[in-house]
């Protein structure tokens, strides 16, 4: 267990660095995962990484919480306008999801229709 | 002499321990109900831990800053968790590489569509100018929503409060949403969960399927570095 931990903390020291270090505009933790996605495809993933690993993802929405609270430093920034704040979160959240599901499955399928038009046309 | 309530509270109103043991508790409470009760999308656990803290916090006149003095241990630990992403995201990989051409574009298309419908709905709804700016990050993680915030103008503690929210009602509305319109496809659930509704949604996307949770991670980190490079852009051709 310390030793998945230790791998997980040294990808995101690594990454706070890089992003540092190269004015990057990604979070480090975020850069950590990049890294820690190479390493697992160049060497695969041993049990004891995979199982801290599952085991802190299990509890992802725990972590949220302390940085959720803190939307009770603006409540009065947003008394006047919360309303049509939620309304606008709520629809674009929708609109985004719906598109980006559509444009993926849409994109799918062009690609396979052109891939199969390509192989077909290597047959003759 | 006899302790009195009153010191006990004032005691442990000090230490991190109180309002670290305050946010496991109620998280696990909020948990088993909405297990307890089929996983009802509103009653998330997230949302009713949050609500249920502010409102304790806001009842005994406790500052944010003292609640976090206890609470930024469970919060250091989005950090490794989010590197751990890459660990569900390996699994798919050779699914990863099929449709990597696709992602790429159907990720470009949801960050537009991210800016740009906030931008409507902002000149729709007639919201301040400050609130617009602050608004048009807010569905990517936080570190990096702040940083664009400040970048084109907005308030970068205004849109942490909002990626919050942006997390928790994308959460909510996944799974609802995703089986009304039929989307079955587990990677086009997590990409959508993941633009749209960041670490917050990819949280709930694990819960969903493993899949679906590794797509949405992958759609976080990927759509934080697009957005970053988007918002500023847009910001300038619709001239706000």
């Amino acid at each position: 267990m310390v030793r998945g931990m230790t791998v997980l903390l040294v990808c995101q020291l690594a990454g706070e660095v890089t992003a540092r270090a190269l004015n990057l505009p990604a979070p480090g933790p975020v850069l950590g995962m990049l890294l820690l996605f190479g390493m697992l495809l160049w060497r695969g993933t041993p049990d004891w990484l995979d199982q801290v690993g599952q085991g802190l993802l299990r509890m992802l929405p725990l972590f949220f919480v302390p940085a959720g609270v803190g939307i009770m430093n603006h409540v009065q920034l947003m008394q006047s306008e919360w309303l049509a704040l939620l309304a606008i979160l709520l629809i674009s959240t929708v609109v985004t999801m719906i598109t980006t599901a559509g444009a993926l499955l849409i994109l799918v399928r062009l690609t396979r229709r052109r891939k199969e038009h390509k192989d077909a046309a290597e047959r003759y | 002499m006899q302790p009195n309530v009153t010191d006990i509270w004032v005691y442990l109103a000090q230490t991190p321990l109180l309002w670290l043991t305050a946010t496991l508790v109620i998280y696990e409470l909020a948990d088993i109900v909405y297990r307890r009760i089929g996983q009802w999308p509103p009653a998330n656990p997230v949302l009713i831990s949050v609500v249920i803290l502010i409102t304790f916090l806001t009842l005994t006149g406790t500052p944010y800053q003292r609640y976090f003095d206890g609470a930024q241990f469970v919060h250091f630990l989005l950090g490794p968790t989010t590197v751990a992403l890459a660990l569900p995201l390996w699994r798919y990989a050779r699914r990863l590489r099929r449709m990597l051409a696709p992602l790429c574009g159907a990720l470009l298309i949801g960050s537009l569509t991210s800016i740009v419908t906030v931008v409507i709905l902002s000149r729709l709804f007639g919201v301040s100018d400050i609130t617009l700016r602050s608004l048009i990050p807010r569905s990517v993680t936080t570190p990096i929503a702040m940083g664009i915030s400040e970048q084109i103008g907005g308030l970068p503690s205004l849109t942490a409060a909002l990626v919050i929210m942006t997390g928790i009602i994308g959460a909510v509305i996944a799974r609802d949403l995703c089986d009304r319109l039929r989307i079955d496809d587990q990677a086009a659930r997590g990409l959508a969960i993941g633009v749209a509704s960041h670490g917050i949604g990819t949280a709930r996307a694990f819960q969903m399927n493993p899949e679906a949770g590794a797509f949405a991670g992958l759609a976080m980190g990927l759509n934080g570095a697009l957005t970053t490079l988007l918002a500023p852009l847009l910001a300038r051709l619709l001239g706000l």
